[in-house]
């Protein structure tokens, strides 16, 4: 699937997007998966509470399942007007 | 219902000049313009950052919902990306209606879900650094008054 980042959280991470394949069910296990990676992605999602995520281009829940899912964005709240 | 997401600058006067001017059964039309603040005189640029894709339906299913809460004649909602300087307009909604209550009410809403749940992320570039806006606990709960 396509992983997207914005804002802070790209810069943090190094790169607008990515192609990630995995077996995670929900975004909270693709955020674990991650954080295992490397020391950016951990320092990118050290605090889940000041991230939103969305799904498909839909805000949605860490709790959210992955099933069928073609894009996921993390980024920080947003800040729009 | 028009949603534009652009770099280019636009003409906020001459935007309302021609919203909803082919209608003769409105009584009011209602518009806010959001402008780039320099509030140290230190700001060098705004850069805007948005997600292409979700910013237009994101902007598109608020501006529906205000059409679903008041009777609506039209909405525009136009939003800037990219590095704007102070002073230069960001954004700016307008709604029109038969009388100003609904027109005003619309304008509010819309402003306030543009706010928290349009795909945007500011940053402030100064001489001495940049750091990205960070978003505010009122702007959340203000959804709430909705």
């Amino acid at each position: 699937m396509n992983v997207m980042y914005f804002a802070w959280v790209r810069e943090r991470i190094g790169l607008p997007q990515e192609q990630i394949v995995t077996d995670a069910q929900t975004v909270a296990e693709l955020v674990a998966e991650l954080v295992a990676r490397e020391d950016r992605y951990a320092a990118a999602f050290a605090d889940i509470t000041a991230l939103r995520v969305a799904v498909d281009q839909e805000l949605a829940d860490f709790d959210a399942p992955l099933a069928g899912v073609r894009e996921v964005a993390f980024f920080p709240p947003m800040t729009g007007g | 219902m028009q949603v534009r997401v652009q770099q280019d600058a636009f003409d906020a006067g001459a935007e309302l000049a021609g919203f909803a001017s082919t209608r003769t059964d409105i009584g009011a039309v209602v518009s806010f313009t959001g402008i780039v603040r320099d509030t140290r005189g230190d700001l060098q640029h705004m850069l805007i950052e948005h997600y292409p894709g979700m910013t237009e339906r994101a902007i598109a299913d608020i501006a529906k919902q205000a059409a679903t809460r008041w009777a609506l004649a039209d909405v525009l909602v136009i939003h800037r990306f990219g590095a704007l300087t102070p002073g230069a307009p960001i954004m700016m909604v307008a709604t029109a209606a038969q009388h100003r209550a609904e027109a005003f009410a619309a304008a509010d809403f819309l402003m306030d879900y543009l706010k928290s749940r349009a795909p945007f992320w500011k940053k402030e570039v100064t001489l001495s650094g940049a750091d990205w806006v960070a978003a505010k606990d009122a702007d959340e709960a203000a959804l709430k008054r909705w």
